[in-house]
């Protein structure tokens, strides 16, 4: 029961990352890019614990744990440099 | 006793699924820049949620551990998602609004967002006395 369960969550959480990667590209402003890029970080993360999951290791906590740092950090210093067009004043 | 958790993580793993796909979906779907902020902000990190929760049941149930290192992601996601949010807010009202098209700003005439250089330099002329020669 479970690995069809973490098979399904891991269908659907590719193919949203796929539809992320669809609206970074085809997005009509920067504003939707960063926050799609700042989805595809979520997904990430989704992924990363999914098969940490899968695999029975700890491993991998560490890892999502660093992108969703990473996600947050980046996301907040592009929004900063459209707004400002510095990061750090 | 097995059979619940086990029902339980499943349970957790195919909300969570449906919640991430609606998210990304919704990313694509609606038709205005600001009701798309609404479904990554709100039913991805759900779905992120609810995978946190299945593992930390799994490792709890199955592994013989107590992992805590998810409550941590969870905690973080839930604290940085309406920063993020509201970062990608302002960077909408600085390329897509005009000051005309805003709301009030209550006390002041215009929103930080909307600041020029100009404006800083009358406020700071306005609020300095004049230096005496």
């Amino acid at each position: 029961m479970i690995e069809s369960a973490a098979t399904f969550a891991f269908a659907c959480f590719a193919l949203a990352m796929l539809m992320n990667l669809w609206k970074v590209v085809t997005a009509p402003d920067v504003a939707d890019r960063i926050l799609a890029l700042d989805t595809m970080f979520i997904n990430a993360i989704a992924l990363m614990v999914l098969y940490g999951m899968a695999l029975g290791t700890e491993i991998f906590f560490e890892a999502a744990m660093i992108i969703a740092m990473l996600g947050f950090v980046s996301t907040v210093a592009y929004a900063r440099f459209i707004l400002r067009g510095n990061i750090i004043e | 006793m097995e059979t619940l958790f086990e029902f339980l993580v499943a349970a957790f793993l195919v909300t969570a699924g449906i919640f991430g796909i609606v998210g990304s979906y919704g990313l694509i779907k609606l038709n205005d820049q600001m009701s798309r902020l609404h479904a990554p902000t709100k039913a991805t990190t759900l779905g992120v949620g609810g995978v946190l929760l299945a593992s930390m049941l799994h490792a709890a149930a199955f592994e013989k551990y107590f992992s805590y290192h998810e409550l941590m992601i969870t905690l973080f996601l839930f604290l940085t998602a309406p920063i993020t949010a509201n970062f990608i807010a302002k960077v909408h009202i600085h390329r897509q609004e005009t000051r005309a098209t805003m709301p009030e700003a209550g006390g002041d005439d215009h929103w930080a967002t909307h600041d020029t250089p100009e404006d800083e330099e009358r406020r700071h002329a306005e609020q300095t006395p004049p230096a005496e020669d």
